[in-house]
């Protein structure tokens, strides 16, 4: 009986995963470099308004950020609209100027991205631009959602 | 006589736990990274206003007035208008085609100013920025396929061609303050 002898390459069909920690670790670290894990605790409610032409900042080393919205209180409620640079509330609207000095000294391309709850009403924004005039930031940007 | 050596095992860490390891922290990385672009409409400040100095004269014809009320009514000029129409009379103003005596002298010479009240809600001001900027939009992507050929954000930044469009239809842009 004639026997059938079956073939068979000789090589291994076994993909090599000696490289596969390195590959991972590539992509760990390109994950790891664009994180940023911790923006900044909101004290504001921020509920960003949509608008269609818009463009991108794309040098976020620029920005610093200003928040208005309506303050958060304990037990879910919201107060008054108030602003908000960095980790704390701000609640003279005269110290802005100052504050904003100092950044822009840090920074002098400084862009000062104003993100507005929706709801909030545009006399607070039009104080603190004020005062963001007098400290010579006037580079603004309305952070705004794409509209879709 | 010397004992001879024992011979040592060779020392290895064990390494095949090594993809494991990684492929966690990588999930981890993946689940909280947000690759967010901050997107939003840009604007220029103007410096503070001197109190002695008078501003500088403007020809009537040439500033348009949108007041915005804080229910969302737009007048245009004096005129009521709806705010479906906004861009359309924008640009009708900014380009002038008829040369109208009422319209701007020119592109160049055009100055849109935006007024709203102080309780007009952020999202109504937006809304009235966004207009103008897509009216000022379509000018240039207009002008820059009738002259190169390509949308206006195609230019190259910085190239003489896009400053040329920049230059034919300024951004110029008044926030009024509000009157309380």
């Amino acid at each position: 009986m004639a026997h059938f002898k079956k073939k068979q390459a000789g090589t291994k069909q076994e993909i090599p995963t000696s490289a596969m920690p390195d590959v991972v670790f590539m992509l760990l670290f390109f994950f790891m470099v664009t994180t940023v894990l911790r923006e900044v605790t909101l004290k504001v409610k921020l509920d960003l308004t949509k608008a269609s032409n818009i463009e991108k900042i794309e040098e976020k080393r620029l920005v610093s950020y200003l928040y208005i919205g309506p303050e958060r209180l304990p037990g879910n409620q919201l107060g008054e609209d108030k602003v908000q640079i960095d980790d704390a509330i701000v609640d003279d609207i005269g110290a802005i100027r100052n504050l904003m000095y100092d950044k822009l000294l840090d920074q002098p391309k400084l862009i000062v991205s104003l993100r507005v709850d929706k709801n909030s009403e545009f006399g607070l924004l039009t104080d603190v631009q004020k005062e963001l005039q007098q400290a010579g930031t006037f580079r603004i940007n309305y952070s705004t959602k794409r509209e879709d | 006589m010397l004992l001879k050596k024992r011979k040592r095992e060779g020392a290895e860490i064990n390494g095949s736990s090594m993809a494991d390891i990684a492929f966690l922290l990588l999930i981890f990385f993946l689940v909280t990274t947000t690759i967010n672009v901050d997107t939003g409409i840009g604007m220029v400040l103007p410096p503070p206003l001197d109190p002695e100095q008078d501003p500088p004269p403007i020809r009537e014809r040439n500033l348009m007035k949108i007041l915005v009320n804080a229910q969302g009514l737009v007048l245009m000029d004096e005129q009521p208008v709806p705010v479906g129409e906004v861009k359309a009379k924008l640009i009708e103003f900014i380009d002038n085609p008829e040369n109208s005596e009422e319209l701007a002298v020119s592109p160049e010479a055009a100055i849109v100013s935006l007024k709203t009240q102080r309780e007009t809600p952020y999202n109504i001001y937006i809304d009235m920025l966004d207009e103008v900027m897509g009216a000022y939009e379509d000018l240039r992507n207009s002008a820059s396929r009738a002259n190169y050929g390509v949308d206006y954000d195609k230019l190259k930044p910085e190239s003489p061609q896009q400053k040329h469009i920049k230059d034919m239809y300024p951004k110029k842009i008044s926030i009024a303050e509000p009157d309380s």
